[in-house]
């Protein structure tokens, strides 16, 4: 491709792709915009984003490509998704307007908007001259952008990150509770605590493998037939639950204590040794 | 041997003029290759904890047991399928598959090994190679964190919602990190394509020690320790694996973000977990451990770079790095999700900050002072190494010392040994105690029943050596009872 060529020849898999693409790009974007549910949106916007970072590697901009997809769709929509899942799931758009025209006006509002971009930007780029991709990233890609950021651009990378950061750092003071250093105790002086004062510093034993009822109130039974009164949570009073009945023989469910080795180990080691 | 090296080392021009069919056999014997390596790394896994727990883990299907991960994975496609009332049904239905697509694109751009002999075809042992090769792995894992976060909301239930959005900070957050580890390997590699990364590690680093030369290590690994330690950590909480699972943590959320999947959606988690540990360890071994080429004992022999050889260099590195993985699980403990939280941000991002800064300083310096590699390594690296092991050494001795005074102490004899008179400690909470079972202030810390009678060991059953039951003592000293007794 010379300067200033004015055939710019596109080849039969970058016409492929945006064929292919382009249609989904733009479906994503209506989708977006129509659906109701706010996960579906940001769904929608996470597939035109792809579209698009496809369509820049496609036209030798690989970097950009990779970035949009690592930065745009990999962080900044996690983060989107992240909120919004915080929000509720059951929280669709509702259908009423509560402000009157306010779809008209949108829609006319965008619009405009778009017509005034649009014609912004074909007339500042109408006479440009066309140095093409070979002469713009002679090196590469990633050279010609970086040699691009660090010296004529880096000004506007650096102030750029400075916002950011500032955001970031506000988001933080913002969120911040100060609180009084030592006025919550440490893991290792909540445990000292737990093993010095209380008789069991392991957590309360769970429900039980041997209860026979599927009850909070119901405690659990120790291999022997005891109640194991600490399963029953607190707050709860423990009461007479309906249970099934306990296996009474060995030939129903089994011996607990066979099960466990200690009263009769003889059918589990004479089947090994045959 | 660099003769015949240079010859096979493909370079960014060798990729993108292969013959369809040669394409379409590559596609295929990747896909073949990790889902091979995924049946595989779950023997493997379950093998290797179970040795570790001293048991003997599976041994029944195929030989030596190795088949069962396909006798489960043959299980679970016959699983019946469950739709929750609650499910968003389109989401639902695509979590997995988004979460199982990014997984196997990401390896299409690791290089297996250096130019080989295809039907006749001279082609790179690699599918495709970009000047961003090393981002596409990271986009694809950046995409694959979608699927599991559409898991946990789209399931409609409140374990996996948690468990999604633990995931989704965690994966964020530890990406950063990741990328930021990878930043030290592009400056020193000098390119982001993976091909070219591993020619950089080729060449052994020419050493000059006060007129003695010597042949230095030029693995990643070596050079730049801190960006490889960072990168293992950081990958670990990308794979969500233990220890730092939070987002499936079984004790806390049932099953964290597949708890309301089954059958084959389940399985294409499994798959995609399994994969991305295999992509994270294939990268760890391109970007760090020298790629497809041979270590250094096998690199003297000549032909170890050439043909197919450096496949099984290549797969020999990828399952040591899947074993650190499995030595992890069965090692540590899970973190708690604020302390893992704080671990990355406060600890992994600024010393992968800073660890960038210095790499550049010194490639600077090396370049103005027109340095070698290996003696910017000698000078500046070995001294910077002793004096971080130094700190570290007088560092734990520090953090160690109570504990050591005290153990000192308690085997002369004393008891709290460093805090004579305890701090005052907040009431005890009302708790249940069993009646009639002594407190721990009466020395009663529950132990097992004294004639406690444990079965043989399995191993020691089969070499008949004994059968029955052993009485074992319970590992209490008669004395040390006393001596508590006294101190209440």
């Amino acid at each position: 491709m010379t300067p200033g060529d004015a055939d710019v020849v596109i080849g039969t898999g970058e016409a492929v792709v945006f064929w292919v693409l382009g249609p989904v790009a733009l479906a994503g974007a209506l989708g977006m915009v129509l659906s109701r549910n706010a996960v579906h949106s940001a769904l929608w916007l996470v597939n035109t984003m792809l579209a698009l970072g496809v369509f820049y590697v496609v036209q030798s901009a690989p970097f950009l490509g990779a970035v949009q997809i690592i930065v745009y769709t990999g962080a900044i929509m996690i983060l989107f998704l992240f909120v919004l899942m915080l929000v509720g799931r059951d929280s669709s758009d509702s259908v009423v307007e509560t402000l009157r025209g306010q779809r008209v006006a949108a829609t006319v509002l965008g619009l405009g908007f778009a017509g005034l971009v649009g014609a912004g930007i074909a007339r500042a780029t109408e006479d440009l001259p066309v140095a093409g991709l070979g002469d713009a990233q002679a090196e590469g890609n990633i050279p010609a952008i970086a040699e691009l950021l660090f010296t004529r651009y880096l000004l506007a990378f650096e102030v750029t990150s400075a916002l950011l950061i500032t955001a970031a750092v506000g988001a933080m003071v913002l969120a911040h509770i100060e609180r009084e250093p030592g006025s919550r105790q440490t893991q290792k002086e909540l445990s000292r605590a737990r093993f010095l004062t209380s008789d069991r510093p392991q957590t309360l034993p769970g429900p039980g493998v041997y209860a026979r009822a599927n009850s909070v109130a119901a405690p659990a039974l120790l291999p022997d037939g005891r109640t194991l009164d600490e399963t029953v949570a607190t707050g709860v009073e423990p009461q007479e639950v309906q249970q099934m009945p306990r296996p009474t023989g060995r030939e129903q469910l089994g011996s607990p204590d066979a099960a466990l080795g200690t009263l009769d180990p003889a059918p589990a080691d004479s089947g090994e040794q045959r | 041997m660099n003769l015949w090296a240079a010859a096979d080392q493909p370079t960014l021009e060798d990729f993108g003029h292969d013959v369809w069919w040669i394409v379409l056999l590559k596609v295929v014997g990747i896909f073949g290759v990790l889902v091979l390596m995924t049946l595989f790394a779950i023997v493997f896994e379950r093998k290797v904890v179970a040795r570790m727990q001293q048991r003997i883990g599976p041994n029944r299907v195929g030989p030596r047991g190795y088949l069962q991960s396909l006798a489960d994975g043959l299980k679970l496609a016959f699983k019946e399928d469950i739709m929750p009332a609650l499910a968003d049904k389109p989401v639902y239905f695509l979590a997995p598959v988004i979460a199982a697509i990014p997984a196997f694109l990401a390896f299409s751009v690791i290089p297996l090994g250096p130019t080989v002999s295809i039907f006749g075809e001279r082609t790179p042992l690699q599918l495709t190679d970009a000047p961003i090769g090393v981002l596409v792995v990271l986009a694809c894992s950046a995409m694959g964190v979608y699927g599991i976060v559409l898991a946990g909301w789209a399931s409609g239930s409140t374990y996996p919602l948690l468990g999604s959005l633990r995931s989704a900070a965690q994966m964020v957050s530890y990406e950063i990190a990741m990328g930021l580890s990878i930043v030290a390997v592009f400056l020193y590699a000098g390119s982001m394509s993976t091909s070219e990364i591993v020619a950089a590690q080729a060449d052994g680093n020419q050493l000059d020690f006060f007129g003695l030369q010597f042949t230095g290590p030029s693995w990643f690994a070596v050079l730049l320790p801190v960006s490889f330690v960072i990168y293992v950590i950081a990958v670990v909480g990308e794979t969500n694996r233990a220890p730092f699972d939070l987002p499936e943590a079984e004790s806390e959320l049932v099953g964290g973000f597949h708890t309301e999947y089954s059958s084959l959606k389940f399985a294409l988690f499994f798959l995609a977990e399994y994969i991305n540990m295999v992509t994270v360890s294939a990268l760890a071994a391109t970007l760090f451990l020298g790629g497809w080429r041979a270590p250094w004992p096998i690199s003297v022999w000549d032909g170890a770079n050439t043909g197919w050889w450096p496949l099984l260099w290549f797969f020999l590195k990828v399952v040591a790095a899947l074993f650190v993985f499995i030595w992890l699980r069965g090692t540590l403990p899970r973190l708690r999700y604020d302390q893992f939280m704080r671990f990355g941000w406060k600890v992994l991002v600024p010393t992968a900050l800073v660890w960038i800064l210095v790499v550049a300083t010194m490639r600077t310096v090396s370049r103005e002072a027109d340095l070698s590699t290996g003696q910017v390594a000698l000078f500046v690296g070995v001294p910077a190494a002793l004096l971080v092991l130094a700190g570290l050494l007088l560092a734990s001795r520090s953090a160690n010392s109570d504990t050591r005074v005290m153990a000192e102490q308690a085997s002369a004899g004393a008891v709290h040994a460093t805090d004579p008179e305890p701090e005052v400690l907040p009431p005890a909470a009302a708790r249940r105690r069993p009646a009639g079972a002594p407190s721990r202030a009466e020395g009663g810390f529950p132990v097992p029943p004294m004639d406690l009678k444990v079965p043989p060991s399995p191993r020691l059953r089969r070499e008949g050596a004994d059968a029955g039951g052993a009485v074992v003592g319970t590992g209490r000293r008669g004395t040390a009872t006393i001596e508590e007794d006294g101190d209440v």
